[in-house]
């Protein structure tokens, strides 16, 4: 296992500039997320790490070692990738111990290593079988097997659950999330879902056209973003934006998330129409219409029954509003 | 209800346009073969008939299998088609692969240079092709016709199998890098056995030509060692008298390869073993 840093990471395909000088430090067993509206860039650097891309300036560094000019079979590092790219010549046994293959290891070790990444897996009944005969998520666990197989330092997954279906993303989530425990391996993880991102990560860098926007744990994302960006890619549903002038006045922009809008029928600051609402059981999202700030989503616990064009009053949680200038960034 | 039957109608009209094209296009073949086991006689005065008993004789073929070296020249023709289509494969293959593989200056360019020669016929150039084979000593041999048909093979090869390269998982390759495999097993392994059916399509458009070519043996090897199988027969045909019966018995015998190499292939086009290999 090994701690990987980035410093100074440039990419440019012709004259276009796509990752403008990343500098980037993941600590030896730290899970790490690439988050990012797609054609940010995250894809691009996670394949730069894999030596898949060329780095067209800077160097990346693993364990200690510069990697920066290395074929990918020798970085040491395994990739999972999006669209599962298993073999279809060869059985689930075969292809999980290729790579040990390849390397010339022993028999006995490439048996062993096979045998110990199936039963984490539970693949043991499909170890004779070819990709074609395996369901969608058998797939995936057979491409995560082939890469544990190998025990490389650095674990990369390419949007990995974007192809399975919605239960089985959440079971597949859960399950990466107990491999990097058992593992305690390094991994970077892309991926443009942040539930995925806010659910896996230790540390989370939120990416857009090239450029690190924000890195930090989850929480510190959730509770201090750094820009409106940040604010508005992290958490779900996602942060109104109201305009500051109309409130307290201070900066241009007002983020506050729709879990600390207080929503009441007598009265409060800002006045409203019901639009639209959704009860998922748990919890209920009201959109509400308003004149000066457009379309506000109040989110609340339980169930609660709004009609459309009810008129209605919202009141931000002033404690827990986040305050951006005009050019995007927080004031503290 | 009347939904279906206007459907049932257009199938049958298309089925009929088919069956039509299909009698118009094996009847000359059918001709041949049916007159290749006729006398000399009932060729000219029923064409049309098939060979029964009053009629039949394999005259044609006896003659075919004692007269010249009609093995040889089968042989020869077998010898420059596999050899041929072998090249063409695997060379149209790899630049193939290649041209959409890997990012390089000029990748566009040279790939439209190498598809400029599906637009221009090779034949135009026979009077050059031949300076430079008397040169390099290579007339009257197998080899000779081996490199004009993979030069002539090349440029449709390259233009198809680089189309079908580009639709392969990038994924897939790349997992294969990480994996330590060389470019030539990520090749070799991984895909061709996925574009194994455009393979097969150009195999059949490359075969066809080389088999049946009269110009290039009659020019760059019309010895008796390396006469192939569409020369060979012409020495049936003569000035003032032509041996219907051997002309004939010899087409349909040339007919008997290029149908096993053609099913071989057809086989392959037909089997699909992408499955599995990506979502």
């Amino acid at each position: 296992m090994g701690a990987l840093t980035l410093s100074k990471v440039t990419k440019s395909f012709g004259k276009t500039e796509v990752i403008k000088g990343i500098d980037l430090h993941v600590a030896e067993g730290e899970f790490c997320v690439f988050v990012g509206p797609s054609g940010c860039g995250k894809s691009t650097l996670l394949r730069m790490i894999a030596g898949l891309e060329d780095v067209s300036a800077g160097s990346v560094t693993l364990d200690g070692r510069d990697i920066t000019n290395e074929a990918p079979a020798q970085r040491e590092i395994a990739m999972v990738f999006q669209t599962y790219a298993l073999y279809p010549h060869l059985t689930v046994r075969d292809n999980m111990s290729l790579a040990l293959k390849q390397a010339g290891e022993s028999r006995a070790r490439i048996d062993q290593a096979t045998a110990r990444a199936a039963s984490m897996l539970a693949l043991e009944p499909y170890l004779d079988r070819r990709p074609a005969e395996l369901s969608g998520g058998q797939r995936q666990r057979v491409a995560i097997g082939r890469a544990i197989v190998r025990t490389p330092k650095l674990f990369l997954f390419d949007e990995p659950l974007s192809n399975l279906d919605a239960a089985l993303r959440v079971a597949t989530r859960i399950e990466i999330a107990r491999l990097h425990r058992e593992l305690g391996a390094t991994m970077v993880y892309v991926t443009h879902d942040q539930v995925e991102a806010m659910t896996l990560a230790d540390k989370i860098v939120v990416l857009r056209a090239g450029v690190v926007e924000q890195v930090g744990s989850p929480m510190e994302l959730y509770n201090n973003p750094a820009n409106t960006f940040v604010a508005g890619f992290i958490g779900s549903p996602q942060m109104n934006f109201l305009k500051s002038a109309a409130l307290d006045g201070r900066g241009e922009t007002t983020g506050i998330r729709p879990e600390h809008l207080e929503l009441s029928r007598e009265g409060g600051r800002i006045a409203g129409t019901v639009s639209h609402v959704e009860k998922l059981g748990g919890e209920t999202l009201v959109y509400v219409r308003t004149e000066l700030h457009g379309l506000l989503t109040v989110r609340l616990f339980g169930e609660h029954d709004y009609a459309v064009g009810e008129p209605v009053h919202l009141t931000p949680d002033a404690a827990r509003a986040f305050h951006f200038g005009p050019d995007g960034q927080r004031l503290r | 209800m009347a939904k279906t039957r206007t459907h049932a109608g257009r199938s049958i009209a298309a089925h009929a346009i088919l069956l039509t094209y299909t009698l118009i296009a094996l009847f000359p073949v059918f001709v041949i073969v049916i007159n290749s086991f006729k006398s000399r006689r009932a060729i000219f005065a029923e064409p049309l008939m098939p060979p029964m008993p009053g009629n039949w004789d394999l005259v044609g073929y006896t003659t075919v299998l004692e007269q010249g070296d009609f093995f040889q020249y089968f042989l020869n023709s077998m010898t420059v088609t596999v050899a041929s289509l072998f090249f063409v494969l695997l060379f149209g293959a790899m630049a193939a692969f290649a041209l959409s593989e890997y990012r390089f200056r000029g990748n566009l360019l040279m790939g439209l240079y190498l598809a400029l020669g599906i637009m221009i016929p090779i034949r135009l150039g026979t009077v050059a092709i031949l300076e430079l084979m008397v040169s390099a000593g290579l007339v009257n041999t197998l080899t000779a016709l081996i490199l004009v048909y993979t030069a002539q093979g090349l440029p449709l090869a390259v233009f198809i199998l680089s189309e079908f390269m580009r639709s392969v998982s990038d994924d897939l390759k790349n997992a294969g890098r990480i994996d330590g495999l060389s470019e030539y097993r990520i090749f070799f392994t991984l895909v061709l056995p996925l574009v194994r059916p455009a393979m097969a399509t150009v195999a059949v458009f490359t075969m066809i030509p080389i088999w049946n070519d009269l110009w290039f043996p009659l020019i760059l090897a019309p010895s008796e060692e390396t006469k192939t199988i569409t020369l060979g027969s012409q020495v049936f045909i003569g000035q003032f008298v032509t041996n219907w019966n051997a002309v004939l018995s010899a087409l349909s015998l040339a007919i008997v390869p290029v149908l096993v190499l053609y099913l071989i292939f057809s086989r392959q086009l037909i089997r699909g073993i992408t499955a599995g290999a990506v979502k």
